[in-house]
């Protein structure tokens, strides 16, 4: 039997990579989450037989729970949700982990087991575990505007967290000296404080660098689940976690590798706080003169331009713009313009955020530009439509040595012949800062809803 | 109780996986971020298997109601990782598909 269960690991730890390694292509990505769902289910069914079946109807209750709750979470969230939804599975992986230690410490204690290894491999994942569900759920917070998406900062922060940090270490090497015979409360108080720092961790991070969290959060968790695979002895998890944890450092460090600023200036430098009460524009800081057009004008442009780039932010994504948007290039591309998109790593609130919200417009995918090759398509661009991103076009990034996001890559709008910028107002994006752009005399501004705007601009090109 | 050779196959097994993780990742497009970063969600939702050991740790010796509850809670928070996370996943990996076929 142990054979068999040994074999379904190796199994399913197969079909895990090999899904994963189908992830690279969109035309095989589909079949990679599914070959990875059967290696789950297989990996599930080698546990069952492991355990024998001991405790079926406690794991009954909570596999259904789970998964139902799971499921229709997923099912029923709107497609710009997806960011937050992540973040809280995330936090239910974190949490489990950090639970797995709370029940295996008085079990190894009482089974007298509880060796350096297990003491050490049990402090981390319940302190890892903790963090990346605290911190899992105030990125779902403040992404899901139930709290606010700024930067929340105050005196003495960076002394608050390092004290929290201090005590963690201090309730930690304590556990792992005293191998767990300390009191209960000791391990309390640790997991408090690892809950309470991951709360303090993300609070002061704006909305505009929650997708470099969440993909730190998602590392966090993995690491977690590989250190409980060395609790539980098993290598299953050990590999997955592992698997998690790279990917997880992976993807963090290309996020913060676009926006061009070390992983320690994200995570600590409380970005865009500073900045909401500097005009970073570097001008006399009055409002911003600005030219404001009509839908009916913007049609024209576009219906008789040559080539037309969208560039989709996090204002599409809020209006649910995406298939507004893809009608309007319908009607662009009817007149024989060509139409681009260009996706800026970080715009939205996650990875590939635009992507998917535009994949389920249908909009081709190899009408997507990343950033570097969509910038050599702007110099020779008729209209730049800038649909509800802000950050990601200052040019201030290029010019404004003191602007905060000075040296982020920028999409470079303002070499369009024209750019057209759809905002609901002249508030600023999430970093808080003025841009520019909007001065400029190429630029003018179509105010309003994303979609309504879209559609009126589809309803004018259509008119012609 | 924990043998030195077996913890040391453990780690070998664990950097082997690290490696393996980097070397299958990187080469994902930006378009597959968001996907690729819920797919690894839902694979470190195996934590439920630690889980399951530890529902089977506790109900088979009595062990009193708070460990019980705290067993139970373990697995529903792994079974929401794992059923959710390929859920959202195959959610967003749809419409990849549709215009795969289109095209």
């Amino acid at each position: 039997m142990n054979v068999a269960i040994d074999i379904a690991n190796l199994v399913a730890i197969a079909l895990f990579i090999y899904g994963l390694h189908e992830l690279n292509s969109p035309a095989t990505a589909r079949r990679g989450n599914r070959l990875a769902m059967l290696g789950m289910a297989i990996a599930l069914t080698g546990i069952v037989l492991h355990t024998q079946g001991v405790g079926w109807q406690a794991a009954i209750i909570g596999v259904a729970i789970g998964a139902a709750v799971g499921v229709f979470a997923a099912l029923k969230v709107k497609m710009t949700a997806m960011p937050q939804m992540v973040a809280l599975y995330n936090g239910a992986g974190g949490g489990a982990a950090a639970l797995i230690s709370t029940v295996q410490y008085p079990i190894a204690t009482q089974a007298g087991s509880m060796d350096g290894v297990v003491a050490v491999s049990l402090v981390l994942s319940a302190i890892i575990g903790a963090i990346s569900f605290s911190g899992s759920i105030v990125a779902f917070l403040k992404l899901q505007e139930l709290m606010t998406g700024r930067p929340v900062t105050y005196p003495g922060q960076q002394i608050v967290n390092a004290l929290v940090l201090l005590s963690i270490a201090g309730l930690a090497i304590w556990f792992v000296a005293t191998l767990g015979t300390m009191p209960a409360w000791g391990f309390a108080a640790l997991l408090a404080a690892a809950l309470l720092l991951g709360i303090l961790f993300v609070l002061p991070i704006g909305g505009a660098d929650m997708p470099v969290v969440i993909s730190l959060l998602n590392s966090f968790t993995g690491i977690a689940v590989a250190i409980t695979g060395f609790e539980v002895d098993s290598t299953l998890l050990i590999i997955c976690g592992a698997l998690v944890g790279a990917s997880g450092t992976i993807l963090t460090v290309a996020m913060s590798r676009a926006m061009n600023r070390p992983l320690t200036n994200v995570l600590f430098g409380a970005f865009g706080a500073a900045a909401g009460s500097e005009p970073a524009g570097g001008g006399a800081g009055g409002p911003q003169q600005v030219r404001s057009t009509g839908a009916d004008d913007v049609g024209v442009m576009l219906a008789y331009a040559n080539k037309v780039i969208f560039v989709p932010g996090y204002g599409m994504a809020v209006a649910q713009a995406q298939h507004s948007v893809k009608a309007l290039a319908d009607q662009l591309e009817k007149r024989g313009v060509k139409v681009l998109y260009a996706i800026h790593p970080v715009a939205g609130r996650m990875p590939g955020h635009m992507n998917v919200l535009l994949a389920e417009a249908n909009v081709p995918y190899n009408q997507l530009l990343d950033m570097d090759d969509v910038n050599t398509e702007f110099p020779t661009a008729d209209v730049a439509l800038v649909i509800g991103a802000n950050d990601v076009t200052n040019p201030a990034a290029r010019t404004v040595a003191s602007s905060p996001i000075y040296g982020m890559p920028i999409l470079d709008v303002d070499k369009a012949a024209n750019v057209v910028v759809l905002k609901r107002s002249m508030r600023s994006g999430f970093a808080g800062i003025e841009n520019p752009l909007y001065e400029l005399p190429n630029c003018s501004m179509l105010f309003g809803d994303a979609k309504a705007s879209v559609e009126a601009l589809t309803a004018a090109v259509k008119a012609l | 109780m924990t043998d030195i050779t077996h913890l040391v196959e453990l780690l070998t097994v664990l950097l082997l996986a690290v490696f393996v993780g980097f070397e299958v990742i990187s080469k994902v497009p930006t378009t597959l971020h968001t996907p690729l970063m819920s797919a690894t969600n839902a694979i470190h939702g195996i934590v439920l298997a630690g889980a399951l050991l530890i529902v089977a740790a506790v109900f088979g010796a009595d062990r009193g109601p708070l460990l019980g509850t705290l067993a139970v809670a373990a697995v529903t928070l792994g079974a929401i990782n794992v059923f959710g996370g390929f859920a959202v996943t195959e959610r967003m990996l749809q419409m990849f598909r549709r215009k795969e076929d289109r095209k």
